[in-house]
Protein backbone atom coordinates (compact mmCIF):
# COMPACT_ATOMS: atom_id res chain seq x y z
CA UNK A 1 0.00 0.00 0.00
CA UNK A 2 1.19 3.48 -0.84
CA UNK A 3 2.02 5.24 2.05
CA UNK A 4 -1.05 8.62 3.29
CA UNK A 5 0.75 11.72 3.54
CA UNK A 6 0.74 11.21 7.40
CA UNK A 7 2.89 8.34 6.75
CA UNK A 8 4.97 10.31 4.23
CA UNK A 9 5.50 13.17 7.45
CA UNK A 10 5.59 10.03 10.12
CA UNK A 11 8.74 8.62 7.60
CA UNK A 12 10.19 12.20 7.56
CA UNK A 13 10.00 12.47 11.58
CA UNK A 14 12.50 9.86 11.86
CA UNK A 15 15.04 12.20 10.00
CA UNK A 16 14.93 14.28 12.84
CA UNK A 17 18.05 14.29 15.37
CA UNK A 18 17.96 15.58 18.51
CA UNK A 19 18.91 19.33 18.67
CA UNK A 20 17.99 20.28 15.30
CA UNK A 21 16.53 23.96 14.36
CA UNK A 22 14.22 22.54 11.40
CA UNK A 23 12.15 24.72 8.91
CA UNK A 24 8.64 22.89 7.64
CA UNK A 25 7.05 24.68 4.55
CA UNK A 26 3.57 24.65 3.85
CA UNK A 27 1.52 21.24 3.74
CA UNK A 28 3.14 17.54 3.87
CA UNK A 29 5.98 19.30 5.84
CA UNK A 30 4.11 20.74 8.34
CA UNK A 31 2.41 17.63 9.15
CA UNK A 32 6.02 16.34 10.45
CA UNK A 33 5.60 18.41 14.04
CA UNK A 34 2.83 15.87 14.89
CA UNK A 35 5.46 12.79 14.56
CA UNK A 36 8.29 14.18 16.26
CA UNK A 37 9.18 11.71 19.11
CA UNK A 38 9.12 13.16 23.18
CA UNK A 39 12.93 12.20 23.56
CA UNK A 40 13.59 14.54 20.80
CA UNK A 41 14.00 18.21 21.20
CA UNK A 42 13.99 20.54 18.18
CA UNK A 43 13.03 24.21 17.11
CA UNK A 44 11.03 24.86 14.71
CA UNK A 45 11.73 27.87 12.65
CA UNK A 46 9.08 30.17 10.97
CA UNK A 47 10.84 32.27 7.94
CA UNK A 48 8.58 35.21 8.98
CA UNK A 49 10.61 35.90 11.93
CA UNK A 50 10.27 33.18 14.83
CA UNK A 51 12.16 30.40 16.28
CA UNK A 52 10.42 27.85 19.17
CA UNK A 53 7.03 27.76 16.87
CA UNK A 54 4.57 25.85 19.61
CA UNK A 55 0.83 23.85 18.44
CA UNK A 56 -2.09 25.92 17.21
CA UNK A 57 -3.50 27.91 20.04
CA UNK A 58 -6.55 27.42 21.57
CA UNK A 59 -10.35 28.46 20.32
CA UNK A 60 -10.29 31.66 22.10
CA UNK A 61 -6.50 32.53 22.59
CA UNK A 62 -5.72 33.49 18.96
CA UNK A 63 -3.33 36.14 18.76
CA UNK A 64 -3.26 38.44 15.14
CA UNK A 65 0.05 39.64 15.96
CA UNK A 66 1.55 35.70 16.21
CA UNK A 67 1.26 33.36 13.25
CA UNK A 68 3.60 31.74 11.17
CA UNK A 69 4.68 31.90 7.41
CA UNK A 70 1.49 29.96 6.21
CA UNK A 71 -0.07 32.98 7.88
CA UNK A 72 -1.89 30.76 10.87
CA UNK A 73 -2.59 31.46 14.09
CA UNK A 74 0.15 29.70 16.20
CA UNK A 75 1.58 29.69 20.01
CA UNK A 76 5.23 30.20 20.88
CA UNK A 77 7.16 27.45 23.00
CA UNK A 78 9.40 28.25 26.25
CA UNK A 79 12.83 29.53 24.88
CA UNK A 80 11.18 30.82 21.88
CA UNK A 81 12.57 33.97 20.18
CA UNK A 82 10.81 36.52 17.68
CA UNK A 83 13.49 38.33 14.94
CA UNK A 84 13.02 40.41 11.99
CA UNK A 85 12.41 38.90 8.34
CA UNK A 86 16.17 39.94 7.89
CA UNK A 87 17.31 38.39 10.49
CA UNK A 88 14.99 34.89 10.10
CA UNK A 89 16.87 34.84 6.48
CA UNK A 90 20.33 35.93 7.54
CA UNK A 91 20.02 32.26 10.30
CA UNK A 92 18.61 30.69 7.07
CA UNK A 93 21.69 32.14 4.53
CA UNK A 94 24.31 31.55 7.63
CA UNK A 95 22.93 27.78 7.49
CA UNK A 96 22.10 27.77 10.98
CA UNK A 97 18.91 26.15 10.42
CA UNK A 98 19.77 22.18 10.25
CA UNK A 99 17.08 20.90 8.27
CA UNK A 100 14.46 22.07 5.76
CA UNK A 101 11.49 19.86 4.63
CA UNK A 102 9.52 21.44 2.00
CA UNK A 103 7.23 19.76 -0.65
CA UNK A 104 7.97 19.99 -4.40
CA UNK A 105 6.01 19.93 -8.39
CA UNK A 106 9.51 17.90 -9.88
CA UNK A 107 12.54 17.08 -8.59
CA UNK A 108 15.46 16.50 -11.20
CA UNK A 109 18.10 13.67 -10.86
CA UNK A 110 20.50 15.96 -10.35
CA UNK A 111 18.80 17.47 -7.14
CA UNK A 112 16.99 20.81 -8.74
CA UNK A 113 13.55 21.70 -7.75
CA UNK A 114 10.19 23.41 -9.45
CA UNK A 115 8.33 24.24 -6.83
CA UNK A 116 7.09 27.76 -7.25
CA UNK A 117 5.51 28.45 -10.81
CA UNK A 118 3.61 26.72 -13.72
CA UNK A 119 3.36 28.90 -17.05
CA UNK A 120 -0.11 29.85 -17.22
CA UNK A 121 -1.46 29.82 -14.39
CA UNK A 122 -1.54 32.51 -11.71
CA UNK A 123 2.08 32.70 -10.10
CA UNK A 124 1.41 33.94 -6.70
CA UNK A 125 5.29 33.85 -5.83
CA UNK A 126 8.12 31.95 -4.35
CA UNK A 127 7.69 33.36 -1.11
CA UNK A 128 11.09 31.88 0.53
CA UNK A 129 11.41 28.87 -1.21
CA UNK A 130 14.23 30.31 -3.00
CA UNK A 131 16.24 31.35 -0.02
CA UNK A 132 15.18 27.84 1.75
CA UNK A 133 16.89 25.97 -1.35
CA UNK A 134 19.86 27.43 -2.18
CA UNK A 135 21.20 27.85 1.40
CA UNK A 136 20.15 24.71 3.37
CA UNK A 137 23.01 22.34 4.07
CA UNK A 138 20.06 19.34 4.57
CA UNK A 139 16.75 19.73 2.03
CA UNK A 140 14.49 16.83 2.12
CA UNK A 141 11.43 16.50 0.09
CA UNK A 142 7.95 15.40 0.92
CA UNK A 143 5.83 14.69 -2.40
CA UNK A 144 3.99 12.81 -4.51
CA UNK A 145 6.09 10.29 -7.02
CA UNK A 146 3.34 10.90 -9.51
CA UNK A 147 0.94 13.72 -10.51
CA UNK A 148 -2.35 13.50 -10.69
CA UNK A 149 -2.22 12.69 -14.47
CA UNK A 150 -0.10 9.75 -13.16
CA UNK A 151 3.21 11.14 -14.54
CA UNK A 152 6.22 10.98 -12.78
CA UNK A 153 7.40 13.83 -10.71
CA UNK A 154 10.97 12.46 -9.97
CA UNK A 155 12.86 13.51 -13.66
CA UNK A 156 15.57 13.59 -15.65
CA UNK A 157 15.46 17.59 -15.53
CA UNK A 158 12.45 19.75 -14.29
CA UNK A 159 9.98 21.12 -17.17
CA UNK A 160 8.55 23.82 -14.61
CA UNK A 161 11.08 27.22 -13.86
CA UNK A 162 13.12 26.12 -11.20
CA UNK A 163 13.39 27.11 -7.36
CA UNK A 164 16.97 26.01 -6.78
CA UNK A 165 19.92 23.52 -8.83
CA UNK A 166 21.59 20.67 -7.15
CA UNK A 167 20.25 21.23 -3.65
CA UNK A 168 17.77 18.67 -2.89
CA UNK A 169 19.55 15.40 -0.93
CA UNK A 170 16.56 13.23 0.52
CA UNK A 171 13.18 12.18 -0.97
CA UNK A 172 9.70 10.94 0.96
CA UNK A 173 7.08 10.02 -1.43
CA UNK A 174 4.25 7.66 -0.73
CA UNK A 175 5.86 4.53 -2.85
CA UNK A 176 9.66 5.03 -1.44
CA UNK A 177 12.68 6.44 0.30
CA UNK A 178 15.05 7.98 -2.22
CA UNK A 179 18.43 10.00 -2.09
CA UNK A 180 19.72 12.15 -4.48
CA UNK A 181 23.34 10.57 -5.39
CA UNK A 182 25.88 13.63 -6.40
CA UNK A 183 26.76 11.97 -9.56
CA UNK A 184 23.24 12.12 -10.09
CA UNK A 185 20.23 9.77 -10.22
CA UNK A 186 17.80 8.69 -7.51
CA UNK A 187 18.78 5.99 -5.49
CA UNK A 188 16.03 3.89 -3.82
CA UNK A 189 16.27 3.71 0.18
CA UNK A 190 13.16 2.27 0.89
CA UNK A 191 9.83 0.67 -0.41
CA UNK A 192 6.22 1.12 1.38
CA UNK A 193 4.97 -1.98 2.78
CA UNK A 194 3.99 -3.80 -0.38
CA UNK A 195 4.82 -1.64 -3.37
CA UNK A 196 6.69 -3.36 -5.70
CA UNK A 197 10.44 -2.19 -7.05
CA UNK A 198 8.63 -2.28 -10.50
CA UNK A 199 6.32 -0.27 -9.54
CA UNK A 200 8.74 2.82 -8.27
CA UNK A 201 10.71 2.03 -11.30
CA UNK A 202 7.61 2.56 -13.67
CA UNK A 203 6.92 5.60 -11.72
CA UNK A 204 10.27 7.45 -12.09
CA UNK A 205 11.03 8.82 -15.45
CA UNK A 206 14.52 10.10 -14.17
CA UNK A 207 17.51 7.44 -13.26
CA UNK A 208 16.81 4.82 -10.69
CA UNK A 209 19.33 3.33 -8.61
CA UNK A 210 18.98 0.27 -7.53
CA UNK A 211 21.37 -1.71 -5.31
CA UNK A 212 21.14 -4.89 -3.15
CA UNK A 213 17.83 -5.47 -1.30
CA UNK A 214 15.04 -2.63 -0.46
CA UNK A 215 13.80 -3.25 2.58
CA UNK A 216 9.90 -1.43 3.11
CA UNK A 217 9.79 1.43 5.11
CA UNK A 218 9.25 1.28 8.77
CA UNK A 219 7.87 3.74 10.58
CA UNK A 220 8.38 2.99 14.37
CA UNK B 1 14.85 64.97 22.40
CA UNK B 2 13.43 65.87 18.47
CA UNK B 3 9.84 65.79 18.75
CA UNK B 4 8.66 63.27 15.62
CA UNK B 5 4.98 63.53 16.49
CA UNK B 6 2.38 64.39 13.90
CA UNK B 7 -1.61 64.69 14.49
CA UNK B 8 -2.51 61.38 12.86
CA UNK B 9 -2.56 58.83 9.12
CA UNK B 10 -3.75 61.95 6.95
CA UNK B 11 -0.47 64.81 8.28
CA UNK B 12 1.82 61.67 8.24
CA UNK B 13 1.02 60.65 4.67
CA UNK B 14 0.55 64.43 3.17
CA UNK B 15 3.38 64.84 0.79
CA UNK B 16 3.32 61.18 -0.62
CA UNK B 17 2.98 61.97 -4.62
CA UNK B 18 1.38 60.37 -7.95
CA UNK B 19 4.43 57.98 -8.83
CA UNK B 20 6.17 57.44 -5.29
CA UNK B 21 8.30 53.99 -4.95
CA UNK B 22 6.58 53.20 -0.87
CA UNK B 23 7.30 49.96 1.35
CA UNK B 24 5.03 48.94 3.67
CA UNK B 25 6.04 46.57 6.83
CA UNK B 26 3.61 43.17 7.57
CA UNK B 27 3.61 39.75 6.81
CA UNK B 28 0.51 38.97 5.02
CA UNK B 29 -2.10 40.95 7.14
CA UNK B 30 -0.19 40.78 10.02
CA UNK B 31 1.82 43.83 11.31
CA UNK B 32 0.41 46.03 8.59
CA UNK B 33 0.10 50.13 8.59
CA UNK B 34 -4.06 50.06 8.70
CA UNK B 35 -4.29 53.59 9.67
CA UNK B 36 -2.00 55.11 6.56
CA UNK B 37 -3.73 52.78 4.09
CA UNK B 38 -6.91 53.89 5.23
CA UNK B 39 -5.24 57.59 5.08
CA UNK B 40 -3.73 56.72 0.92
CA UNK B 41 -6.97 55.09 -0.13
CA UNK B 42 -8.80 58.82 0.88
CA UNK B 43 -6.12 60.34 -1.10
CA UNK B 44 -6.57 58.40 -3.93
CA UNK B 45 -2.88 58.68 -4.85
CA UNK B 46 -1.86 56.97 -8.48
CA UNK B 47 0.74 55.17 -10.15
CA UNK B 48 2.56 54.41 -6.71
CA UNK B 49 5.39 51.02 -6.36
CA UNK B 50 4.96 49.50 -3.56
CA UNK B 51 7.55 47.01 -1.60
CA UNK B 52 5.62 45.06 0.28
CA UNK B 53 5.87 41.16 1.17
CA UNK B 54 2.53 40.51 0.00
CA UNK B 55 -0.78 42.08 -1.39
CA UNK B 56 -3.07 42.29 0.80
CA UNK B 57 -6.92 40.67 0.43
CA UNK B 58 -9.51 41.82 -1.17
CA UNK B 59 -11.02 43.95 1.27
CA UNK B 60 -8.30 44.74 3.53
CA UNK B 61 -4.10 45.84 3.29
CA UNK B 62 -3.16 46.98 0.10
CA UNK B 63 -6.23 45.08 -1.56
CA UNK B 64 -8.01 48.40 -0.50
CA UNK B 65 -5.15 50.29 -2.82
CA UNK B 66 -5.58 48.37 -5.43
CA UNK B 67 -9.21 48.43 -5.98
CA UNK B 68 -8.97 51.79 -6.31
CA UNK B 69 -6.76 51.17 -9.17
CA UNK B 70 -3.59 52.86 -6.95
CA UNK B 71 -0.56 50.43 -7.46
CA UNK B 72 1.66 50.68 -10.75
CA UNK B 73 3.72 47.73 -9.54
CA UNK B 74 4.10 45.63 -6.56
CA UNK B 75 7.65 43.85 -5.82
CA UNK B 76 6.65 41.28 -3.42
CA UNK B 77 7.61 37.55 -3.04
CA UNK B 78 4.16 36.22 -2.49
CA UNK B 79 0.54 37.59 -3.92
CA UNK B 80 -1.77 34.68 -4.00
CA UNK B 81 -4.75 36.11 -2.02
CA UNK B 82 -6.58 38.69 -3.56
CA UNK B 83 -8.71 38.18 -6.66
CA UNK B 84 -8.68 41.72 -7.59
CA UNK B 85 -4.65 41.35 -7.41
CA UNK B 86 -5.08 38.36 -10.58
CA UNK B 87 -7.39 40.36 -12.41
CA UNK B 88 -5.08 43.82 -12.72
CA UNK B 89 -2.41 41.33 -13.33
CA UNK B 90 -3.89 39.38 -16.33
CA UNK B 91 -5.15 42.47 -17.70
CA UNK B 92 -1.87 43.84 -17.92
CA UNK B 93 -2.86 46.80 -15.62
CA UNK B 94 -0.43 46.23 -12.89
CA UNK B 95 3.33 45.06 -13.21
CA UNK B 96 4.19 42.74 -10.74
CA UNK B 97 8.07 42.39 -9.81
CA UNK B 98 8.28 38.37 -7.85
CA UNK B 99 11.78 38.44 -5.75
CA UNK B 100 12.44 35.70 -3.40
CA UNK B 101 11.48 36.88 0.40
CA UNK B 102 15.15 37.23 2.14
CA UNK B 103 16.40 39.02 -0.97
CA UNK B 104 13.01 41.27 -0.35
CA UNK B 105 14.35 41.43 3.38
CA UNK B 106 17.89 42.10 2.51
CA UNK B 107 17.86 44.63 0.08
CA UNK B 108 15.70 46.85 2.71
CA UNK B 109 18.33 46.24 5.56
CA UNK B 110 21.10 47.11 3.08
CA UNK B 111 19.27 50.55 1.74
CA UNK B 112 19.16 50.86 5.97
CA UNK B 113 23.03 49.68 6.57
CA UNK B 114 24.02 52.26 3.75
CA UNK B 115 25.28 49.47 1.27
CA UNK B 116 24.72 49.70 -2.25
CA UNK B 117 23.98 45.82 -2.80
CA UNK B 118 24.47 42.81 -1.42
CA UNK B 119 25.69 39.21 -2.99
CA UNK B 120 22.90 36.33 -2.18
CA UNK B 121 22.43 32.46 -3.52
CA UNK B 122 19.12 32.63 -3.98
CA UNK B 123 17.86 32.03 -7.12
CA UNK B 124 21.24 31.21 -8.43
CA UNK B 125 20.29 29.05 -11.44
CA UNK B 126 16.27 30.13 -11.97
CA UNK B 127 14.66 32.55 -13.77
CA UNK B 128 15.11 35.75 -10.58
CA UNK B 129 19.11 35.22 -11.91
CA UNK B 130 18.56 36.64 -15.37
CA UNK B 131 20.65 40.02 -16.34
CA UNK B 132 21.96 39.70 -13.06
CA UNK B 133 25.65 39.42 -11.78
CA UNK B 134 26.87 36.54 -10.75
CA UNK B 135 30.05 35.94 -8.43
CA UNK B 136 31.90 33.27 -7.50
CA UNK B 137 32.56 32.96 -3.63
CA UNK B 138 34.58 29.78 -2.32
CA UNK B 139 33.26 27.87 -5.03
CA UNK B 140 29.33 28.90 -4.75
CA UNK B 141 27.42 31.41 -7.11
CA UNK B 142 25.91 34.59 -5.76
CA UNK B 143 23.51 36.91 -7.31
CA UNK B 144 24.15 40.81 -6.94
CA UNK B 145 20.83 42.29 -6.19
CA UNK B 146 20.68 45.83 -5.44
CA UNK B 147 19.38 47.80 -2.18
CA UNK B 148 15.93 49.25 -2.40
CA UNK B 149 15.60 52.80 -2.95
CA UNK B 150 12.17 54.02 -1.29
CA UNK B 151 10.85 57.54 -0.86
CA UNK B 152 8.75 56.52 1.66
CA UNK B 153 8.47 53.55 4.29
CA UNK B 154 5.37 53.11 6.29
CA UNK B 155 5.76 50.63 9.21
CA UNK B 156 3.15 49.91 12.30
CA UNK B 157 4.51 49.20 15.46
CA UNK B 158 3.03 48.24 18.76
CA UNK B 159 4.93 50.82 20.60
CA UNK B 160 6.40 53.70 20.05
CA UNK B 161 7.75 57.24 21.78
CA UNK B 162 7.84 60.86 20.42
CA UNK B 163 11.39 60.29 19.75
CA UNK B 164 10.52 58.09 17.53
CA UNK B 165 12.10 54.76 19.07
CA UNK B 166 9.71 51.85 18.35
CA UNK B 167 9.13 48.37 19.87
CA UNK B 168 7.52 45.40 17.66
CA UNK B 169 5.26 43.04 19.35
CA UNK B 170 5.32 39.35 18.24
CA UNK B 171 5.45 38.01 14.41
CA UNK B 172 4.56 41.78 13.74
CA UNK B 173 7.76 42.79 13.69
CA UNK B 174 8.36 40.79 9.80
CA UNK B 175 9.16 43.04 7.39
CA UNK B 176 8.62 46.51 9.89
CA UNK B 177 12.10 46.86 11.28
CA UNK B 178 14.16 46.38 8.14
CA UNK B 179 11.55 48.48 6.34
CA UNK B 180 11.43 51.61 8.48
CA UNK B 181 15.45 51.85 8.48
CA UNK B 182 15.07 51.76 4.20
CA UNK B 183 12.57 54.73 3.96
CA UNK B 184 14.26 58.20 2.68
CA UNK B 185 11.14 59.04 5.02
CA UNK B 186 9.79 56.73 7.36
CA UNK B 187 6.21 56.82 8.82
CA UNK B 188 5.58 54.92 11.88
CA UNK B 189 2.01 54.31 13.60
CA UNK B 190 1.72 52.82 16.66
CA UNK B 191 -0.45 51.16 18.86
CA UNK B 192 0.57 53.33 22.13
CA UNK B 193 2.53 56.58 21.47
CA UNK B 194 3.88 57.39 24.82
CA UNK B 195 6.99 60.32 26.23
CA UNK B 196 10.42 60.20 25.34
CA UNK B 197 11.63 58.48 28.31
CA UNK B 198 9.05 56.00 28.84
CA UNK B 199 10.56 53.17 26.95
CA UNK B 200 13.76 51.42 28.22
CA UNK B 201 16.23 52.61 25.60
CA UNK B 202 17.56 48.47 26.05
CA UNK B 203 14.38 47.68 24.79
CA UNK B 204 14.32 49.72 21.22
CA UNK B 205 14.02 47.62 18.09
CA UNK B 206 14.11 50.53 15.54
CA UNK B 207 16.09 53.63 17.17
CA UNK B 208 14.39 57.08 16.35
CA UNK B 209 17.22 58.55 13.88
CA UNK B 210 15.48 56.06 10.82
CA UNK B 211 11.86 56.80 12.02
CA UNK B 212 10.77 61.02 10.67
CA UNK B 213 6.75 60.73 11.66
CA UNK B 214 5.08 59.10 14.26
CA UNK B 215 1.27 59.09 15.43
CA UNK B 216 -0.81 57.00 17.47
CA UNK B 217 -2.67 54.95 15.24
CA UNK B 218 -6.93 54.09 15.88
CA UNK B 219 -8.92 51.34 15.41
CA UNK B 220 -6.93 48.90 14.65
CA UNK B 221 -8.79 45.64 12.97
CA UNK B 222 -5.45 43.21 13.07
CA UNK B 223 -7.69 40.60 10.89
CA UNK B 224 -6.26 37.27 10.86
CA UNK B 225 -6.12 35.32 7.87
CA UNK B 226 -5.71 31.80 8.48
CA UNK B 227 -7.68 31.24 11.69
CA UNK B 228 -6.41 27.72 12.84
CA UNK B 229 -7.06 26.09 16.77
CA UNK B 230 -6.37 22.96 18.35
CA UNK B 231 -9.00 21.11 20.48
CA UNK B 232 -7.84 21.82 24.04
CA UNK B 233 -6.50 17.55 24.88
CA UNK B 234 -4.62 17.13 21.34
CA UNK B 235 -0.85 16.37 22.42
CA UNK B 236 0.97 19.68 22.60
CA UNK B 237 3.38 19.67 19.45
Amino acid sequence: MPFTKEEIAQRIAKEIKDGYYVNLGIGIPTLVANYIPDHINIVLQSENGLLGMGPFPIEGEEDPDLINAGKQTITTLPGSSIFDSAMSFGMIRAQKVDLTILGAMEVSENGDIANWKIPGKMVKGMGGAMDLVASAKNIIVAMQHVNKAGESKLLPKCTLPLTGVRCIKKIVTELAVLDVLPEGGFKLLERAPGVSIDFIRQSTAGRLVIEGEIPEMNLD
Amino acid sequence: MINKVVSGADEAVRDIFDGATIMLGGFGLCGIPENCITALVAKEIKSLTCISNNAGVDDFGIGLMLKKRMVKKMISSYVGENAEFERQLLSGELEVDLIPQGTLATRCMAAGYGMPAIFTPAGVGTEVAEGKEIRNFHGKDYLLEYAFDADFAIVKAWKGDTAGNLIFRSTSRNFNPVMAMAGKITIAEVEELVEAGELNPDHIHTPGIYVHRIFQGKDYEKRIEQRTTRIVNQPNK
